[in-house]
């Protein structure tokens, strides 16, 4: 356990590495923040004392190196826009996706599996031939229609929900909750169907197949043929066996879930950290953008490594194999 | 007399009851990136200092000028002019407004990157007294009163001295921590009471504000800048905001139809441009070439079709009520009267080009960019288009890498001589002029010309050189004229826009009323 835990480290921070030498690499195109700072008609030469004072002119080796020296003392760089440490702007950004994410993955959790389970032990109802149907179209709406779809029914047409923002906020230390008030949860549903209306279909089909296939398996004929109740074959059985695949895929949708935040926040103007990435993108904000890639690398490697564990949990033939 | 008194408070609070306080929610596409005016020149940072300080002097709706801090103003010579200050006008912290700041502020916009373009003509301000200030310039500056809308007095005894930190408060820093970058202290309507950048500024109003005739009954002002254009109307249609600016064009329509909220579009004074590059193409050196492809462009069309009408067609750089601005100089499109251009200048089968255009910068620029493209494949050019994203589009504009480059130009100045020394004089890297003249047009007398206007303070012969200039541009075909795009603004109908907004875009928040 303690030699896996230490093996998952070593490999984040070759993972975060990487990924500063690559972000590093690709910032020098997404243009100019020079640019993004001055007033259009300041002379060229105003320009490139400024870029001078930057450090932007020296070659990329030379900037990289004095990056990594602050960056292993823990200083990532100072946002452009900002003006304020990127650690900082990130940290006070994160509060916002973290909570987005959340509630999507709640949702996702709760409706996924009584419905996955549902279509796969009563393939043939009528129910469950809907929900599959209306599963692919779920899929195949962009995120972005279906934010603004709702945002069109629900705000403009009959008023019920607010259109952007997260609304009133409550402080717990540096942590801005919007989970604790009427306002915030008003504020918080659009977005957070918005985001798992992606995922939520692709679970339910998951759980679905998988689950079928485990019904199919020799054990279950085996459960069945000594007679335990369907409640203990389906739920205990079969289910448990189906959340293998479905945790990994899981994992790994939670990566892809922050990426599609970026869609989600910028339509409904929420504060966190894809509507940052997006801005700063737009800005050429190349510190906060580094700062960025790294903050999501690190937490990839973390919510992978918490996903190996619990599929340790899960399934014991995996531990045996994995820790040798 | 005691009893006078009381009576008096009774009803000055009655009617202050009545008058309640009323809250302005506003949605605009960015918030300001600082508390420093100085931090940086931008259409956004303008509008801000229009809402917490005030100019010596402010454009009005018709572009005459009026005072604000200034009471009156007059020009002791061609270089000099004297302002004299309005009396007891307080900063938010207190400190009066004395002349001693406004000498500190235009020695402070000397110092900043962004703005001392606009003012390296100018020297140091005389104080001629508490209340008088003579503003002098190294050289005859007919524009002199019109730069003083960029003189916005900040309080000098707040910004100076050390802060906290120990640093010198008057410092502008672009990328990090300075004292005017998160504090603030003018005699504006509006204080900054909550700034979470990004997410929203709240303005709440001074108490102590000098302006008591203005009509405005704003209180307080939300301001949230949301950045998608489909969020934005969609927070203006639920009512969640009462205010938004700007109004994306394809929602225009939707927002007139609807009851609850109205559209307020003006022509602005922004002119989309295309630049022909004589250096990159031997054919764009022979005017009839250049001639042909401005008959050829349906600049009309484009203003009518695909920006939906919310644009006024041009022929020249300056909108109507420039001093520039020559009636005489109308739009050509003649497709015929083109392609025999193109004949005669010897080009008859045509040649093949690359253009570049930005797809976020300008309102549909790279619709527009396509469309010119197309409509130059009719007089045999064929037009290799590129677009890309603002954030990249001005280096690759600035190297120059195609040969038809698009580019729209305001004048800061709201004065026609800017759009020369930027886009039509020769460029020229010691003297800066031209920097943005991408299609290195050339031509001395427009430069001679464009010199002499800098310095002739007689305003009759002044417009007729910037007219003959543009004739010349026009006639030379020195650039392809678009349009201008028109200024938009919408709110809930009790909003009085109408009366706050004008051609620069610096909504006068200060005066809105709310009925």
């Amino acid at each position: 356990m303690i030699a896996f835990m230490i093996r998952r480290l070593f490999q984040a921070l070759i993972v975060i590495f990487i990924i500063s030498v690559i972000g590093f690499a690709i910032k020098q195109s997404v243009g100019d923040p020079v640019r993004e700072l001055t007033g259009i008609s300041v002379s060229e030469e105003e320009r490139d004392e400024f870029r001078e004072k930057l450090g932007l002119n020296d070659p990329w080796f030379v900037q990289y190196g004095r990056f990594f020296g602050d960056a292993i003392q823990g200083d990532l760089g100072t946002s452009f826009f900002y003006k304020r440490p990127a650690t900082e702007v990130i940290l006070e950004k994160a509060p916002a996706t973290l909570e987005l994410v959340l509630v999507s993955s709640l949702i996702i959790l709760f409706f996924s599996v009584p419905l996955g389970v549902f279509s796969a032990i009563k393939p043939d109802s009528l129910f469950s031939r809907a929900l599959m149907g209306s599963s692919i179209v779920g899929v195949s709406i962009p995120v972005f229609l279906t934010a603004i779809m709702m945002v069109y029914l629900f705000s403009i047409k009959l008023g019920w929900l607010p259109s952007f923002g997260r609304g009133e906020l409550v402080m717990l230390g540096g942590w801005g909750t919007g989970l604790l008030t009427v306002d915030g949860w008003l504020h918080i549903l659009m977005p957070s169907i918005a985001l798992s209306s992606i995922m939520l279909p692709l679970f339910i089909r998951l759980i679905r197949s998988e689950m079928m296939e485990v019904l199919e398996s020799e054990y279950i004929k085996y459960a069945w043929a000594k007679g335990l109740s369907h409640r203990r074959v389906w739920f205990v059985h079969a289910f448990k066996n189906t959340l293998l695949p479905v945790i990994t895929v899981g994992g790994v949708q939670l990566g892809v879930t922050i990426a599609f935040t970026i869609l989600t926040e910028t339509v409904f103007q929420w504060q966190g950290l894809g509507f940052m990435f997006m801005e700063a993108v737009e800005r050429s904000d190349a510190p906060l953008l580094v700062a960025y890639l790294m903050f999501v690398g690190i937490v990839m490697v973390g919510v992978n490594t918490i996903v190996d564990l619990i599929y340790g949990l899960v399934n014991p033939t995996i531990r045996i194999a994995g820790v040798k | 007399m005691k009893k006078h008194f009381m009576l008096t408070l009774l009803l000055v609070l009655a009617l202050s009851g009545l008058a309640q306080a009323k809250t302005l929610k506003l949605a605009m596409d960015a918030d300001p990136v600082s508390l420093d005016p100085h931090m940086q020149l931008s259409g956004g940072m303008l509008q801000y200092s229009h809402m917490v300080f005030d100019p010596l002097v402010r454009w009005t709706k018709e572009t005459t000028i009026e005072g604000r801090l200034a009471d009156k103003w007059e020009r002791l010579d061609d270089k000099t002019v004297r302002f004299h200050l309005k009396k007891g006008v307080k900063f938010h912290s207190g400190n009066e407004l004395t002349a001693d700041d406004v000498v500190w502020t235009v020695n402070r916009l000397k110092e900043s990157v962004d703005f001392k373009g606009i003012f390296e003509q100018f020297n140091s301000p005389l104080k001629v007294d508490k209340y008088t200030v003579d503003i002098v310039t190294k050289v005859p500056y007919p524009l002199l009163v019109s730069t003083a809308t960029y003189i916005f007095p900040m309080d000098s005894k707040f910004y100076s001295g050390k802060d906290d930190k120990g640093m010198d408060k008057a410092a502008i820093n672009k990328t990090g921590y300075s004292f005017a970058n998160d504090n603030l202290s003018g005699t504006g309507k509006y204080m900054v009471s909550e700034r979470q950048q990004g997410v929203k500024v709240v303005f709440e109003a001074f108490p102590g504000y000098w302006d008591k005739q203005s009509p405005g009954n704003v209180d307080k002002i939300i301001l949230t800048p949301i950045k998608n254009d489909a969020t934005r109307v969609a927070a203006l249609l639920s009512g969640d905001v009462d205010f938004i600016m700007p109004v994306p064009p394809q929602d225009m329509d939707r927002i007139e139809k609807s009851d609850s909220v109205k559209l307020v579009t003006m022509s602005g004074t922004r002119i989309i441009t295309l630049q022909l590059n004589q250096n990159r193409v031997e054919a764009f050196k022979n005017p009839k070439v250049r001639q042909a492809i401005v008959y050829a462009i349906n600049n009309a069309g484009i203003a009518e079709k695909l920006m939906k009408g919310r644009a006024t067609v041009g022929a020249q750089n300056s909108p109507k009520g420039y001093a520039g601005h020559n009636p005489d100089l109308t739009p050509r499109y003649d497709l015929k009267k083109a392609k025999q251009l193109m004949k005669e200048a010897g080009y008859e089968n045509g040649f093949e080009v690359s253009m570049v255009a930005p797809n976020n910068r300008y309102v549909n620029d790279e619709k527009i960019a396509e469309a010119a493209a197309s409509m130059l494949g009719k007089i045999g050019i064929k037009v290799n288009l590129k677009t890309m994203p603002k954030a990249q589009y001005w280096d690759q504009f600035d190297l120059q890498v195609a040969d038809i480059q698009m580019i729209g130009w305001h004048s800061d100045t709201e004065d026609t001589g800017n759009f020369f020394e930027f886009l039509l004089m020769c460029p020229n890297k010691e003297t800066g002029y031209g920097q943005y003249n991408s299609g290195n047009y050339c031509n001395q007398e427009v430069d001679s010309l464009a010199l002499k206007v800098q310095a002739e303070t007689d305003e009759v012969k002044r417009t007729a050189m910037l007219q003959k200039m543009e004739k010349i541009a026009y006639d030379e075909a020195a650039f392809v004229p678009l349009h201008w795009q028109d200024l938009s603004w919408a709110g809930k109908n009790n909003l009085g826009i109408e009366a706050i907004v004008n051609v620069m875009n610096f909504p006068y928040f200060g005066d809105l009323v709310i009925k």
